[in-house]
């Protein structure tokens, strides 16, 4: 991360005995009702309160009371240093309380049995989701329909880029096409998933069927067979993504100074050459960037999976998502959902790390 | 007509020639891609007026092929004849549509409030937290970016249900920030980086302090990126559908599992499906037309460095 200027301020604060004695009292005080607050609830719920507590409401209103004291606090015991903490402690604490804790908890509901509709419980069994997940080919087969459904966004890339070229170039209403590329984006989803997948692709009396037996298609089955349906879902997310990168990718353009291409073009390089020596490696980084947060994106894909084909036929199409949607909308089992999850993101995260340092190696290679 | 003394040579008008079919072939294809990217808007949009027949027979034309009616708009409530009276399914419509919009516009605001503050933080000051420094913040905000949804989903079924926070908005509004806060902290990271530290180097001298600096000078200077920031989170937020689905039944249900609920059971009738979601796309496609320049700006920000 590149770090800009430093805001650089000498402050004389004078913090006396009394105000640090009334920060701490703030922090620690707070700290421990909030401690209280949550043993009070795990009584209450394990039974050994005569008080019936309906939730762990307390808790949660205990921690809110310890991140405000917190924040008073800084200003109390720093002074002009605690109001730049300031800056950055809610956000912080806000994720800490939103993705930390959670993650913590996860991790302790992938190693259990929990049906949410029975009545009983969480029961711990130790290592009983791992193999069951060994053995679940489903899983595995999502898994490698995300390899599959990543590699489509080296199509789409060059889709994208190809748009922003001649977005680049000199062409007349500009600003019409540019809006009119970036509606896709704006539609959510699902309605995607109705108006493309539902309606424009019925076999019967959609659009595209009847284009596609007018060019002589006779029986046009978008979702039938296994290896169309995904494509079908890949072009599908490419409709609504292109115009996203198509953007990061324009913007990377049109930061290239002019004098560089014209440089080329007195040098005598044709318009081909000149992208692929010239332009395309100077998009290097910003392509980089792009083809990155798409990844991400996409790893997240499940919304049109899960409202066109639920994953049929047999699995083709299921993404990790929309996977462990239908298995915790089928059999409403956290604790193997949440492993499924876990591993998804442990996989996630070598995979990304191993791209990054390799992109790294050869954006500036060691000799 | 005298004949005309000077023409071009025949070299440079094939030169013209090759100009020409390089013309046309960009904006051919600029043409095609228009007409990929609209035509599903235009068919649902059309789709909403049509009747059985229409549908059946594959009209595509209103006014031309078929006469548009209000049937679909009717199934909403929302047709002209239907406005004035009580309508049950309308009632159902506006409130979904209320809780999306609440929960977005709650969500993204607040995500900008702490984003701004914390990527302002970030670029301005030099913490250390632990063992975290200033790199290793930005960090743990960004790599939130990597977390997939589905991680957070089931614990936060659970959390819920034992914080009592299942089907509200405010549980919705607080997953929703989360999910989009690395996005603005981005956005906004760059912004501040673009503004000059000798602004409030001045403000500072001058006798504001940090916050009044923050807020009278930087603030209004970095309004045009929190506009973006703001906008890409309305639309990620307004059109989410997978926590919706998993933590909300009745109350705090929002616009994408209303129609997601709606697809199956329809059938044929696609003017209902149709005039559904074209109630549910046109507020975005409208934000899209107006302040796509902001949308343009937000994506653009972290592209180029």
């Amino acid at each position: 991360m590149s770090q800009g200027d430093l805001l650089h301020v000498v402050t004389g604060d004078d913090i006396g005995e009394r105000r640090r004695f009334i920060g701490k009292t703030l922090i620690w005080g707070s700290f421990a009702i909030m401690v209280a607050a949550f043993a009070f609830c795990a009584m209450a719920q394990t039974g050994y309160l005569a008080w019936e507590l309906a939730n762990w409401r307390p808790a949660l209103y205990s921690y809110l009371l310890w991140a405000t004291c917190l924040c008073i606090a800084q200003v109390v015991l720093y002074g002009e240093q605690g109001k730049r903490t300031l800056f950055v402690l809610p956000a912080t604490l806000f994720v800490v309380a939103m993705v930390i804790f959670p993650l913590i908890f996860a991790l302790t509901l992938a190693f259990s049995n929990w049906n949410l509709s029975a009545f009983e419980g969480p029961r711990f069994n130790g290592f009983d989701n791992v193999r069951q997940m060994w053995t679940d080919p489903f899983y595995w087969n999502a898994l490698k329909n995300m390899v599959y459904y990543t590699l489509a966004i080296l199509v789409e890339y060059s889709i994208a880029f190809g748009l922003a070229l001649i977005q680049a170039s000199q062409i007349r209403a500009r600003k019409f096409f540019r809006v009119a590329f970036l509606m896709p984006l704006m539609l959510s989803p699902v309605a995607v998933s109705w108006m493309v997948g539902k309606s424009m692709l019925e076999i019967r009396f959609g659009p595209i069927s009847r284009l596609a037996r007018w060019l002589g298609w006779d029986r046009p089955s978008f979702f039938g067979d296994p290896e169309i349906a995904r494509l079908t879902i890949m072009i599908m997310d490419a409709w609504t993504f292109i115009p996203f990168m198509m953007i990061m990718l324009l913007a990377g353009l049109q930061a290239i100074p002019r004098e560089v291409q014209e440089a080329a073009r007195v040098d005598g390089a044709s318009g081909w050459r000149s992208f692929w020596e010239v332009t395309f490696p100077l998009m290097l980084p910003v392509s980089l960037t792009a083809i990155l947060i798409r990844i991400i994106f996409k790893l997240k894909l499940a919304d049109i999976i899960i409202n066109v084909t639920s994953g049929g036929p047999g699995g083709a199409t299921d993404s990790v998502t929309s996977f462990i949607f239908r298995e915790y909308r089928d059999r409403s089992n956290v604790g193997y959902g949440t492993l499924l999850a876990i591993v998804y993101l442990v996989l996630i995260v070598v995979a990304i790390t191993v791209f990054m340092k390799a992109v790294d190696r050869w954006m500036n290679p060691r000799y | 007509m005298a004949e005309q003394i000077f023409h071009d040579h025949a070299s440079d008008l094939s030169h013209k020639a090759k100009w020409y079919v390089g013309r046309v072939a960009v904006y051919g294809v600029l043409i095609v891609w228009t007409v990929v990217c609209l035509f599903p808007i235009y068919w649902t949009v059309t789709t909403s007026f049509k009747l059985a027949p229409n549908v059946m027979q594959g009209h595509m034309i209103p006014f031309v092929d078929f006469w548009p009616a209000w049937k679909g708009w009717d199934s909403l409530g929302l047709s002209p004849r239907l406005v004035g009276q009580e309508s049950t399914v309308r009632e159902e419509f506006l409130k979904r549509f209320t809780n999306s919009a609440i929960t977005s516009v709650s969500a993204s605001v607040l995500a900008v409030v702490l984003g701004s503050l914390a990527a302002y933080g970030l670029s301005r000051f030099r913490y250390k937290f632990g063992f975290m420094r200033n790199p290793d913040i930005s960090f743990f905000f960004l790599s939130q970016l990597i977390l997939p949804p589905v991680v957070l989903a089931l614990p936060f079924l659970v959390l819920y249900r034992s914080l009592d926070l299942l089907d509200t908005r405010i549980g919705l509004i607080l997953l929703y920030t989360l999910t989009v806060l690395p996005i603005v902290i981005w956005i906004m990271r760059d912004q501040f980086l673009s503004i000059p530290v000798e602004l409030e180097e001045a403000a500072l001298v001058d006798g504001l302090s940090i916050w009044q600096a923050f807020l009278t000078i930087v603030m209004p200077i970095a309004l045009p990126g929190m506009v973006a920031a703001f906008i890409l989170s309305l639309v990620l937020t307004w059109n989410e559908y997978f926590f919706a689905a998993l933590l909300t039944s009745t109350d705090a249900k929002t616009l994408p599992v209303m129609v997601a609920s709606q697809t199956g059971s329809q059938g044929i009738n696609w003017w209902a499906m149709a005039a559904l979601s074209t109630a549910a796309i046109v507020p975005l496609i409208i934000i899209g037309v107006v302040l796509e320049r902001f949308i343009i700006k937000g994506m653009a920000a972290g592209a180029v460095k």
